[in-house]
């Protein structure tokens, strides 16, 4: 395989990631710390044929995505938390009507208007339950430069194979600092397109049926297929079907379940030093690196630490942190907010859940881990 | 033939519609069928965007692809659309409300950048969905299930608004006036570029019998008195003009370059730069 290699930042690998997962289309509105996103995206879709469009706001970023990706492109937008609680009530949109496609969330701190240029984790549970009733949601969350290049890729992968929205959470520090990251040859990634519809154009044709795989295959509007689906519970016709209780729990269970049941093929984490640790820490994106330091000074001084950094956060892999955590006892979970996955450790595990929270618009560095697992230890 | 177009056009099995008795939905709507089939639109090169309101369930009953979204945003669903595949003629069918309101920053920019979608306002004056409110579309002092002592905002001219943000094609008609808003509707859909087709359209149930207009015929015959076609309206003073809607075709221009001809003129422009560097 021939890498070339290439200084990026944060941002830079989301944008090239999505190219090269095949994005044809990106409608976003400017927000600090999402913005070159934005700027990179205009500069090199139409080379490729491709388009970038600038919208009037948030709401019409998202609606016009997934009007694009309706007619088959792979479609993104990038925003940061402010925007992204403007797509909210169109993102599940996406998710009820099952269109893939891709948003990025550079979090900045917050609330409001907060500090713009400072790196946050305030939009977990934003990204988990930011829209209206039970949802489906996948989030990834890098932790490095060429992780962002690699997870905007997964999250198309993702959107194309499991029909959703999939949301990429990065901050304000990891989008504006540069890493070498190795770009493999755009022919040798793996890329998923969705799948289409075999059977006949005529009126038998269901947009919403079960092909046997749990998921349905997608036509793009204008390829022969005529089919129609409204943003109300809708059955497998794509047509309202608000009179049936069980058509209702049924659509809810089957958007439920198609993450549920596919967790093995979405979840993934990163295990540092975890296998024989007698306090773990949870840590995501950034804070993640600190804690890695921090655990290999923590064993110099012969506290056996070790970490679980979810990489992909939602669904999050639950089952292997309970795994890791309940022999352990204790986890120190660090997070620059105010206590989001701390609150969601104490549900999943028996273990003494020790937050370790630093929400000023700083990293949080090894030090201040290393100083957290003295004490907790 | 309108038996015709109707078997093509509609999804007969969808039928009953969800509109009450004397609503003016099903009038604009059956307009519009006939105005497809007369610009020659390929059905399956059609798709139908709405947002959220009772106008907004028209698309249901049509036979095209279509898309029912969320309230306000149809018009950006359909830009989205339209920009993955410009091939489509892509059509927004959104209430007062939806256009006006809720939606109204989508339609003053797509207006302004003149992309070509057809938008048919169906203006019932008044928020019929949610139940009678009060729409930026209500004349002042009409009486609304939020205005229940008369309305004390001044309401907005959708065709006023197009115009103004930028739209090439914009016209309007009544429930009344149907050949016309056939003729509208023809000519807005063979448009290239934002066009925009506002239809005064009839809630007897609501908006009618709050402001004790009568039944849905004498709200129908209620547009053939207040309507005023644009060339008398031209020339009639301040106090006849009072109290009336003025109809016809205000904008039809082929002056302002559509937009997706202009992205596609962009990217022949990237893909030589690229190619020279
Ligand atoms: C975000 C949001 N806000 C409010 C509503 C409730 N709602 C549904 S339809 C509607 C108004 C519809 O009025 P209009 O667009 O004029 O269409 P009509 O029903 O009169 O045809 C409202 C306020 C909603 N569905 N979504």
């Amino acid at each position: 395989m021939n890498t070339r290699y290439k200084i990026l930042t944060g941002n830079e690998a989301c944008a090239l990631g999505a190219l090269d997962a095949g994005m044809s289309f990106f409608a976003g509105y400017p927000i600090t710390p999402a913005t070159e996103i934005a700027e990179l995206a205009a500069e090199l879709l139409p080379r490729r044929g491709g388009k970038y469009m600038q919208m009037e706001d948030e709401l019409a970023s998202i609606s016009a995505v997934i009007g694009a990706s309706f007619a088959g492109a792979k479609a993104m937008t990038a925003t940061s938390g402010p925007g992204f609680s403007l797509m909210q009530e169109n993102l599940s949109y996406g998710m009820l009507a099952e269109i893939p496609c891709v948003v990025i969330d550079v979090m900045r701190q917050g609330p409001c208007q907060g500090v713009a240029t400072l790196p946050a984790q305030g939009d977990l549970m934003q990204a988990r339950w930011g829209t209206h009733g039970d949802h489906p949601v996948i989030a990834l969350a890098p932790c490095s430069v060429a992780e962002a290049y690699f997870e905007t890729i997964r999250a198309f992968n993702l959107a194309e194979r499991f029909r959703t929205p999939v949301l990429v959470l990065s901050d304000a520090a990891l989008a504006h600092m540069s890493e070498k990251v190795g770009l493999p040859e755009p022919g040798s990634l793996t890329i998923v397109n969705r799948k289409r519809p075999h059977s006949p154009k005529d009126k038998s044709f269901r947009p919403y049926a079960d092909d046997g795989s749990g998921i349905a295959p997608l036509a793009s509007f204008g390829d022969g297929y005529r089919w129609y689906v409204s943003g109300i519970i809708h059955d497998e016709t794509g047509f309202p079907a608000t009179a049936s209780p069980e058509a209702i729990s049924d659509k809810v269970k089957h958007l439920l379940g198609k993450i549920e049941n596919n967790r093995a093929e979405i979840e993934a984490w990163e295990e540092y030093r975890a296998e024989d640790a007698e306090l773990l820490i949870l840590a995501i994106g950034l804070v993640a690196r600190s804690a890695k330091a921090a655990i290999d000074q923590a064993r110099l001084e012969g506290k056996k630490t070790g970490l679980f950094r979810p990489i992909t956060l939602w669904p999050f892999p639950e089952r292997r942190f309970a795994e890791l955590a309940d022999p352990c006892g204790k986890t120190l979970v660090c997070e620059m907010n105010e206590g989001q996955l701390a609150g969601l450790a104490a549900q999943l595990s028996h273990a003494k859940i020790i937050p370790l929270n630093q929400n000023n618009g700083r990293l949080i560095t090894a030090e201040t881990i290393l100083q957290g697992i003295r004490e907790a230890y | 033939m309108s038996g015709h177009i109707f078997d093509k056009y509609l999804r007969r099995e969808k039928l009953p519609h969800m509109w009450c008795p004397g609503c003016g939905n099903g009038i604009v709507t059956q307009a519009l069928l006939r105005a497809i089939e007369a610009a020659g639109a390929a059905q399956d090169e059609v798709v139908i965007v709405s947002g959220v309101g009772c106008s907004s369930r028209a698309n249901g009953y049509l036979d095209f692809c279509g898309i029912h979204t969320t309230h306000g945003r149809p018009i950006a669903f359909a830009t989205g659309v339209k920009m993955a595949s410009p091939r489509l003629k892509v059509i927004v069918i959104t209430g007062d409300g939806d256009c006006a309101s809720i939606g109204g920053n989508h339609f003053i920019h797509a207006a302004r950048r003149n992309i070509d979608l057809t938008v048919v306002v169906y203006n019932n004056s008044n928020y019929g969905m949610t139940g009678g409110q009060y729409s930026p579309t209500t004349p002042l002092g009409s009486l609304s299930k939020t205005s229940p002592l008369g309305n004390i905002e001044p309401h907005f001219d959708v065709c006023s608004l197009a115009g103004a943000a930028g739209a090439t094609y914009v016209a309007r008609s009544s429930t009344y006036h149907v050949q016309a808003l056939i003729r509208q509707l023809t000519a807005a859909v063979r448009h290239n570029g934002f066009a925009v087709v506002e239809a005064m359209c009839d809630c007897p149930t609501l908006y009618g019998r709050l402001n004790r207009q009568g039944d849905a015929a004498a709200m129908l015959l209620r547009w053939k008195e207040i309507c005023l076609p644009r060339e008398k309206a031209r020339s009639a003073s301040p106090e006849e003009l009072e109290g009336k809607i003025v109809i016809g075709e205000f904008v039809n221009s082929a002056e302002r370059p559509e937009y997706t001809a202009s992205y596609d003129q962009l990217i022949q422009q990237a893909k030589a730069r690229e190619a020279r560097a």
